[in-house]
This record gives C-alpha cells, sequence and structure tokens, in this order.
C-alpha cells in the first residue's frame, strides 16, 4: 500500500476583516500554506506569534472556514461545495487540544462528564459502555478512577491538561491538533504531557499537528519540523536537519533566540526591525525587511517552497 | 545596597478549604531592589503565583488570612495599607501581568478601550492623547498594524498577542514595580527576546523593578539578577543568577536545571523530577522535599530546616547540602 | 470594572470557579450568608406558616378595639379597624416574599433567555440590547409605576410591572457572562465534537453565567419588596383588604401620629428582609466571584 498522506494542504489562504478607524482592511491570515502529514507522524508547527499557526490548526478541525485552496483529511476534501459533509464524515476522526488547561474544561461540568461528552454527542453508547470507556481513558492518561465526581478545579494544570487529551482521545481519533499544550506548564508537567503524547502515539498510531514555541519540546515529539512567518510555511525538514542546519533566515533567527539555561551564554543579536505586518504584507519575500542577506529579487518576488534537499523544502531566493 | 523597594518578610498565607485553613506559602522572604530584577522559579503549586497576589493583596479576604509577615513597599506596609493606598499603588506604583491574558481581557470591550481605561484612571489620559498613547504602547509590545489592530476585540487576536496586550496595559502606567507572573509563555522566541528587551530598556530609563515568575530557566538566566527557587510554599533556595546555574545548592535547584529541555539533545523522552509536588493539605514531617530528595539524610525528617547563608549572597533550606558543600559563612 | 490597572477582570473572575472545595459548604460558613440566609428562612417560614401562628383573620374588623397599643394581647398593636397588626404583619409577608421571588423568578428566567439569545445570536443582539437600553432610560421604580397603573391595582400587575423593569439589567449581565464563556476554549472543544448550538447554550454557556445572575437576583428580590411597598404606597400596588407590607404601611400613614405602631411593625419586617438579602447576595457575591472582591 502506497502511504498516503492523512491531512494534505494545498494553498491554503484565509483573510479576516478588521475594523478600524479608518474604515475595514482585509487581514491576510494565511496567504498559500502547504503541507502534508502522514500516518503516525508529528509534524511541529513553529513560527512567529501570530503568523497563522492556530488559524491553521483550527480549519483543519473546521472551527474556522477555510478562504481559497483546499484542505484533505483522510483523503476527503472538506473545502469543496459539499465540504461541510465530508467534514461531518471524518469528524470523529479529527480532535484538538487547547493550550490553556484551564479554560479548556468547562468549571461546572464533573470530570466525567467532561470525557464522556464527545461520547454523548456521537450518541450510540449505552450507559455502561460510555462509563467503562471513560474509565478506560482515566487509565490510559493515568489518573485514577475517583476523578470522575470530581470537578476541574481539584487539579493542578498538568493534570487537567491529561483531562484534556483523554476527551480528545474519546472516540479514538486518528489526528490530533494539538496548540500549545504545553506552554502553560511547568518543566515536570511538560515532560508528563509530552511523554503521554509520544506514548499514545506509539500505542495507537496517533498523527499530530503539534502547535509549539519551545523548540525543545518541539524537537523532542516531532517527526518533521515546518516554520512559519507571516502566514506562510517558510521551511519545513526532518527535525534533525531543522536543528543543525536550518536554511530559511527566519529558521536561523528563531533558532538563535533561544534562550538558554545559562547566565553566562552570550547570544546573537536577535533578528532586528518590525513585525511584519498582515493588513499590508510586504511585497516580494514577506521576511525581507528584515533578513540579513535579502536581495533585489526578494523584494519583487514571492518566493515559493521548493524542494532543498532530500525531505526538505524553503522558500528563499538563496536556495533557487 | 540600600534599602529595597518591595521587601516581602515571612510571609505566610493561609486559605480556607473544607477540612479548615491551609497553608499556601509559609514564612517566604524575598527583596527586589530598585531597578532589580529577581526571579521567582518552582514548579506549578509551589506558591509563586500566591506570593504575587498577595503583594497586590488581591486575594479573597473572606477566605484567606495572612497569619504573620509583612510586604514593604517604599514605607507602607502593604499586608496593613488602606484600601485608598492599595488603590493607588495597584496599577499605577506596582503594575501586574497576570498569568491567563484571556481571564483577564474583557472579551465585550476593544483593546484599546481597556487600556484607555487604565490610562484614564491613573494618568488623567483621554480622548485623543490616550489614543496615541495606546497606539505606541501597542507598538512597543510589537503588535502588528497597532493603529489598525488597536479596536479589535480580544478574542480575534492570536493567543501571543492578547499575551502582548497585558503586557501593554502592565507598563502603561510606567510602574516602579511590574510583577509578570508568566509573561512571555505564548510567545515566539523571537518576540519573546523582543519583550524581555523592552522590559530591560524599562528598567534603565525608568528604573522600574521587576519580579518576574517563570518557569523557563532560559529566560530566568537571561533577564534576572537574582533568583529566588520556591518548593511546596516556601523558598528553599536564592542567590545570584550566575551563583545559582554554577552552584545549586539545594537539591530541588538541581533538578529544576538538570529538566531543562535540551535544544541539542536526541533523547527521545523529556526528563522529569521524579515523584510529585506535595500540595498545601499534605502534612510531610521535617524537609517538604525529603520525598523526592536522592540526598534525604535521616536527621531532615526531624525538623523542617531553616534558611541558612551559603556565601556571596547565596543561601538554602538545606543543611546536609551546605555541610558537604562546607562553604559556610556567618 | 472595579480596578482597570489590574485588568478588567469583572465578568471573567465571576464565572471562574472558586478554587476551594465545597461553594456550599463554603457557604455555610459565611457569616453575612448564614446571617441573611437565616432571617430570611425564618420569615418565610412564619408566612407559609401564618394560620397556626395567629388564630386571628388577618381582616377582621373589630371597631371596639382600634387603636390599641402594643401590648400582651396585640403585640404590634391595632390598626384604625381593630385588626391585629401583628397578625397582618404575618399575611403580608405572605404577599411581599411572594411578590420578591415571583418577579426574582421571572425576571431571572427572562434574563436568562434574552441574554444569551443576544449574546448567541449576533442579529438579534443589538435589537435586544436597544429596547434594554429604552427600558432603562427610566428608573426602573417609575417605569414599574406606569405599568402598574396602566394594568390596574392587582398582584399579577405588580408582578409584571416590577419584572418588566427590572429584566434589562439582567438581561446585560447574562448576555457579558455569556459573551465570556463563548469565547473558551471549552466551548470550541464542544464544537470540534461536533455539538450542536443547542447543547453548547445548556450545558456550557448556561451554567457558566448562573453565578454572576444569582448574586445579581437576590439584590433583585429586595429591590422588588421595597418597591412593591412604594407601589402600594402610592396607590397603584396591591389593594387593601388584602395585607401586603406595602399597603399596611400605606394605609397607617395617616394615623402616624397618633398610631405609630401600625406603620413601624412592617417598616421593620421589610428592612429586616432587604437587609438580608443583601447580605445574602454579598456573601454570594464574595464566594462567587473572589478576585473581583479582593480586588476592591
Ligand atoms: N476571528 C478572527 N478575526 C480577526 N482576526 C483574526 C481572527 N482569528 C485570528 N485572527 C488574526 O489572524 C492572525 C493569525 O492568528 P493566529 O491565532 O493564527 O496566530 P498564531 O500563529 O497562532 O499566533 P500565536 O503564536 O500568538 O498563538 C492574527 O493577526 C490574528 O489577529
Ligand atoms: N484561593 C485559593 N484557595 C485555596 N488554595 C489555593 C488558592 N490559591 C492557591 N491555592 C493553592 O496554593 C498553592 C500555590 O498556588 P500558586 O498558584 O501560587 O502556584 P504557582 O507556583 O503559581 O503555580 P503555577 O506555576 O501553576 O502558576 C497551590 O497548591 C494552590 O492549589
Ligand atoms: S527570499 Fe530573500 S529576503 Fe526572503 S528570506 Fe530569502 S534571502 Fe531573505
Ligand atoms: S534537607 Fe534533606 S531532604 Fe531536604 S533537600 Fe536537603 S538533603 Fe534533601
Ligand atoms: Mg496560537
Ligand atoms: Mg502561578
Amino acid at each position: 500500500m502506497v502511504d498516503q498522506p492523512i491531512v494534505e494542504v494545498r494553498d491554503l489562504r484565509k483573510t479576516f476583516s478588521v475594523k478600524h478607524a479608518g474604515g475595514v482592511s482585509t487581514l491576510h491570515a494565511l496567504s498559500g500554506v502547504n503541507f502534508e502529514i502522514m500516518r503516525g507522524e508529528t509534524l511541529g508547527l513553529v513560527g512567529e506569534s501570530g503568523s497563522g499557526k492556530t488559524t491553521a490548526g483550527r480549519i483543519l478541525v473546521g472551527l474556522v472556514p477555510a478562504g481559497s485552496g483546499s484542505v484533505r483529511l483522510f483523503g476527503h476534501d472538506i473545502t469543496g461545495a459539499d465540504g461541510k459533509a465530508q467534514l461531518a464524515k471524518v469528524r470523529a476522526r479529527l480532535q484538538f487540544v487547547f493550550q490553556d488547561p484551564y479554560a479548556s474544561l468547562n468549571p461546572r461540568m464533573r470530570i466525567g462528564s467532561a470525557i464522556a461528552e464527545p461520547l454523548d454527542i456521537a450518541g450510540g453508547w449505552s450507559r455502561k459502555d460510555r462509563n467503562g470507556r471513560v474509565a478506560e481513558l482515566l487509565d490510559l492518561v493515568g489518573l485514577p478512577k475517583t476523578s470522575i465526581d470530581r470537578y476541574p478545579h481539584e487539579f493542578s494544570g498538568g493534570q487537567r491538561q491529561r483531562i484534556v487529551i483523554a476527551r480528545a482521545l474519546a472516540l479514538n481519533p486518528q489526528f490530533v491538533v494539538c496548540d500549545e499544550p504545553v506552554s502553560a506548564l511547568d518543566v515536570s508537567m511538560q515532560a508528563q504531557v509530552v511523554n503521554l503524547l509520544l506514548d499514545l502515539q506509539d500505542r495507537l498510531g496517533l498523527s499530530y499537528l503539534f502547535i509549539a514555541h519551545d523548540l525543545a519540546v518541539v524537537r523532542a515529539v516531532s517527526t518533521r519540523v515546518a516554520v512559519m512567518y507571516a502566514g506562510s510555511i517558510v521551511e519545513t525538514a526532518p527535525k534533525s536537519q531543522i536543528y543543525s542546519d536550518p536554511q530559511h533566515p527566519y529558521s536561523r533567527a528563531l533558532l538563535d533566540a533561544v534562550p538558554r539555561a545559562d547566565p553566562n551564554y552570550v547570544r546573537h543579536p536577535v533578528v532586528s526591525g518590525e513585525v511584519p505586518s498582515l493588513l499590508d504584507p510586504p511585497p516580494g519575500c514577506c521576511f525581507h525587511p528584515r533578513c540579513p542577506f535579502a536581495f533585489e529579487r526578494c523584494r519583487v518576488e514571492v518566493p515559493i517552497l521548493r524542494e532543498s534537499g532530500p525531505d526538505r523544502r524553503v522558500a528563499c531566493h538563496l536556495f533557487t | 545596597m540600600a534599602a529595597p523597594l518591595l521587601s516581602i518578610r515571612n510571609l505566610t498565607v493561609q486559605f480556607r478549604v473544607d477540612t479548615g485553613w491551609v497553608t499556601a506559602i509559609d514564612d517566604v522572604s524575598l527583596d527586589v531592589g530598585a531597578g532589580d530584577c529577581v526571579g521567582v522559579v518552582g514548579e506549578s503549586g509551589s506558591g509563586k503565583s500566591v506570593t504575587a497576589l498577595s503583594v497586590l493583596q488581591l486575594h479573597d479576604r473572606v477566605s484567606t488570612r495572612m497569619p504573620s509577615g509583612s510586604i514593604l513597599y517604599q514605607d507602607d506596609d502593604l499586608l496593613r495599607a488602606k484600601g485608598s493606598t492599595m488603590r493607588r499603588i495597584r496599577g499605577s506604583e506596582i503594575a501586574m501581568i497576570f498569568q491567563d491574558p484571556m481571564s483577564s481581557l474583557n472579551p465585550v470591550l476593544t483593546i484599546a478601550d481597556q487600556i484607555s481605561e487604565t490610562l484614564r484612571q491613573h494618568q488623567g489620559l483621554t480622548g485623543a492623547a490616550a489614543r496615541r498613547r495606546v497606539v505606541e504602547l501597542l507598538g512597543l509590545v510589537r503588535i502588528p498594524d497597532a493603529a489598525r489592530r488597536a479596536d479589535d476585540y480580544p478574542h480575534r487576536l492570536s493567543g501571543g498577542m492578547r499575551q502582548r496586550v497585558m503586557i501593554a496595559m502592565a507598563i502603561a502606567c510606567k510602574p516602579r514595580l511590574l510583577i509578570a507572573d508568566e509573561p512571555t509563555t505564548a510567545l515566539d522566541v523571537t518576540i519573546q527576546a523582543q519583550i524581555l528587551e523592552l522590559l530591560r530598556d524599562l528598567r534603565r530609563e525608568l528604573g522600574m523593578s521587576v519580579m518576574l515568575i517563570s518557569h523557563d530557566l532560559g529566560v530566568i538566566a537571561e533577564f534576572a539578577q537574582r533568583v529566588v527557587v520556591m518548593y511546596a510554599g516556601r523558598v528553599v533556595e536564592a542567590a545570584p543568577v550566575t551563583q545559582l546555574f554554577r552552584r545549586p545548592v539545594h537539591p530541588y535547584t538541581m533538578g529544576l536545571i538538570a529538566a531543562v529541555p535540551a535544544l541539542d539533545s536526541e533523547a527521545p523522552r523529556l526528563t522529569t523530577i521524579a515523584g510529585r509536588i506535595p500540595g498545601p493539605q499534605e502534612i510531610i514531617p521535617g524537609c517538604r522535599f525529603s520525598p523526592r530528595c536522592a540526598l534525604v539524610q535521616p536527621s531532615c525528617l526531624d525538623e523542617p530546616p531553616s534558611m541558612q547563608t551559603v556565601g556571596d549572597g547565596q543561601s538554602a533550606r538545606c543543611p546536609p547540602r551546605i555541610q558537604v558543600l562546607g562553604v559556610r559563612h556567618g | 470594572m472595579t480596578d482597570v490597572g489590574i485588568g478588567t477582570r469583572a465578568t471573567a473572575a465571576a464565572i471562574a470557579a472558586p478554587r476551594g472545595y465545597g461553594t456550599l459548604r463554603r457557604l455555610l460558613r459565611h457569616r453575612s450568608f448564614l446571617i441573611g440566609f437565616t432571617i430570611i428562612a425564618l420569615l418565610a417560614i412564619l408566612a407559609v406558616l401564618a394560620p397556626l401562628i395567629t388564630p386571628i383573620d388577618p381582616s377582621a374588623m373589630r371597631v371596639r378595639l382600634r387603636f390599641r397599643p402594643p401590648q400582651a394581647a396585640f403585640w404590634f398593636g391595632t390598626d384604625q379597624f381593630g385588626r391585629d397588626v401583628f397578625t397582618r404583619v404575618l399575611y403580608g409577608a405572605r404577599i411581599s416574599l411572594f411578590v420578591g421571588f415571583a418577579v426574582c423568578v421571572v425576571s431571572g428566567l427572562c434574563s436568562a433567555v434574552l441574554g444569551v439569545i443576544a449574546a448567541q445570536l449576533r442579529r438579534l443582539d443589538s435589537a435586544i440590547m436597544r429596547l434594554m437600553d429604552a427600558l432603562m432610560s427610566f428608573p426602573a421604580i417609575l417605569l414599574a409605576l406606569g405599568i402598574a397603573a396602566a394594568l390596574g391595582p392587582r398582584v399579577s400587575s405588580v408582578i409584571i410591572a416590577l419584572t418588566v423593569a427590572y429584566i434589562p439589567a439582567g438581561v446585560r449581565i447574562v448576555r457579558a457572562a455569556a459573551l465570556t464563556v463563548r469565547e473558551m476554549d471549552f466551548v470550541q472543544a464542544a464544537q470540534v465534537s461536533g455539538a450542536s448550538s443547542l447543547r453548547i447554550v445548556l450545558r456550557h454557556i448556561l451554567p457558566n453565567c448562573l453565578s454572576p445572575l444569582l448574586v445579581h437576583l437576590t439584590f433583585i428580590f429586595a429591590y422588588a419588596m421595597l418597591a412593591e411597598a412604594a407601589l402600594s404606597f402610592l396607590g397603584v400596588g396591591i389593594q387593601p383588604p388584602i395585607a401586603s407590607w406595602g399597603n399596611i404601611i400605606a394605609e397607617g400613614r395617616d394615623y402616624a401620629t397618633q398610631a405609630w405602631w401600625v406603620m413601624l411593625f412592617p417598616g421593620i419586617a421589610i428592612s429586616l428582609a432587604a437587609l438580608s438579602l443583601n447580605l445574602l447576595g454579598d456573601a454570594l457575591g464574595d464566594m462567587l466571584d473572589p478576585r473581583l472582591k479582593g480586588g476592591e
């Protein structure tokens, strides 16, 4: 069997309109995003805050409608004319884990009902099967069965994130979008949750889109890494390569900016210049106003994401 | 050193729960000098936010009590300050960046409305002047197209942009002390570096002091001058930042430093500190860290260790380690 | 919005669950809650058991016994028709508490429904809110006075009038809370799982809007009782011979100098009830909204 990607995103675009005192402007949140995710793979998505990572993740699970371009999940195009119907077919196989473990559980709902919510919505579960499944899920994420009757405020951030993961896994999804699932957690809970996600992947063959800012965490979980800047993916590469040999100037800037737990470490000056405007994106390469290597062509021609080595692609005129 | 701007002395905070009162933080002391940056680290539940909220007296008064200690800010003891004093201090003298940006922003007001409300209350700025300042502040925290995004509602911004709005609000009135509770968790590393740079500039230009709470030791190493390590409601170690990373004394500090995920590691799993932090209700005889400590001695279980000076501004709550290091001074 | 300098936490904090354990147990340990709750409960019990406590008919007139001051036989004295004021105050509690309670329930329900609709259906939002603004531009008591006068002096019209007068504030509170909750991740998590809008409203949004509404309603209860008294006093409220605290006072007004007790005792009853409801509301607010109160 040929390995088919379970997620295939082609030239995905999304705009929002922004009202302000001077009228209405168009915000280009995503301007032509391409990636795919294979079965059992984790794509780490990193990049500038506000570059469209969450928007892309939300489009994948149908929380936000796509602008243009196509999104195929398990071979179903959810962006076509009958997108809604196609999405309904694959919905049970998709899940989303949010960043904030404090906001992603209803404070007035007991843990048992929260975890069972996807089952209740899907329907067709007998009371006994449903409760059995909840117990099984709690076990899977390493929480005691007695948690069922407790409320979210009785749990720590790391425990809550485990509950959220249990809820996400209720219907055996095959693809989970994790939007900064460990940003709000301390190092030990981060490790707990990341290790749990990895174990579940081994056991259940899950695929993840893992959005994060912590590059060390991304390194631990990802198979491949995609770097986003101002609504576009500027580089994708297997994880070992992106850390040892980043190609795109923004990827390099990102790696240089990682703070080290060493007070004597003197790091390269951080990339300067204005953060990019999404209301009037610069012509040519969106990174050119800040890029130390920018040349004439960068100001006029948009670089497209091209093969730049085995299994890696970069959108930069330096690599053509 | 001159008298510190903020001096928390032996602060104990208790909360009322089912079974009576539990002690969330116990005998916490820390100083923040004028223009200084003090980092506070520790796992979740170690009492960092409780300490920070105490400074601004933001605990619910009915179910909280502070049986001992004092919080000296300039000439006032904030524990005993009047409501009017607190109102003056909050926001304009001491500002806080809260840990949870979403629940700290009002979803029905635009970000411009929320920032200008702060400006109006504390600086009397209104109309066009307030508007200019709002746009300037949003630009400072690197919100692109600040002038045109100012009229957006919080849920239309990205997670990191919301966090930056909180930062803009906190620095709006040029506070003398900024308490930043996990201010950069939702930011990518380049913007994080720019925000830290901005705070550094404010420290230089205005002499602003910062109390930086973070679980990211990288951020602490880069930004703080002194570090206070908290565990289960107590300060277990305090030291200048270079000293802390060069020679951590407390086994918990060593564990925290060892658990920092490395950027260049090929390890398939992240390292954790074995065991878990006890809740405020759990009674642990002697040293609260002993159940997780690899160096535990029988004497550790006898009585809670006290804070002892190691030298060079470093002190820790672990007599066995201090003895081994053999560097005890006065 | 008490202190925007530290973040506009009003609604957000109001819906955040308290961090301690067992809200009910916490409440029972709260002194003002206990006092408020006990007094209101006591008044309610007295009102319900009125026929058992006093054998006298509240509207029985005994002209021989007019204007007797408080004494062993008539604890609160008698009025101009010789009716026992104690009995009338007890029976009046039934009407006054009923009016307060009914206004509370009806305006609570309407506020919840309208507030959630305004928050969820953006198309109806501006229409609903404009109507509420219009209603709010009159002082509540004037509005109620107008409506009660138009509908005629009956218990039901007093309830309708006060309900209409107090709905706008409730709608605003629910709408603000619902708008906050709507953006929370747990609502989106339910959407990812394919939850219907109805399910989202019933399971997620409404339960999280109830605590600020509840706090508000305890105050409405007190306002409604006071307003009923005011309407009766002005002659558009509940009409004699039915006793309500308001009309006992209204009737006693003409003889205030010779028979002070006729006005005094129902007055005390009203103040007591309003005071304890306020204590109750404050305590609920404290408990359900810790950061806001702590930030004062
Ligand atoms: N509903 C919306 N209406 C208007 N603009 C929006 C909306 N959702 C997102 N945006 C805008 O789209 C851009 C991308 O936002 P997105 O949340 O995808 O960024 P992100 O990469 O996840 O950033 P962060 O790392 O800070 O979370 C931002 O400028 C944001 O303000
Ligand atoms: N209002 C409260 N009532 C009861 N217990 C509380 C309250 N606030 C905090 N606690 C408890 O006090 C302890 C310290 O909490 P705190 O929020 O200070 O932790 P933290 O160090 O800030 O952790 P994190 O990194 O997760 O923010 C925790 O065990 C917490 O459950
Ligand atoms: S295309 Fe040009 S401006 Fe863009 S990253 Fe490459 S070199 Fe820099
Ligand atoms: S006092 Fe003892 S148990 Fe506590 S940290 Fe030191 S060695 Fe470990
Ligand atoms: Mg995001
Ligand atoms: Mg905290």
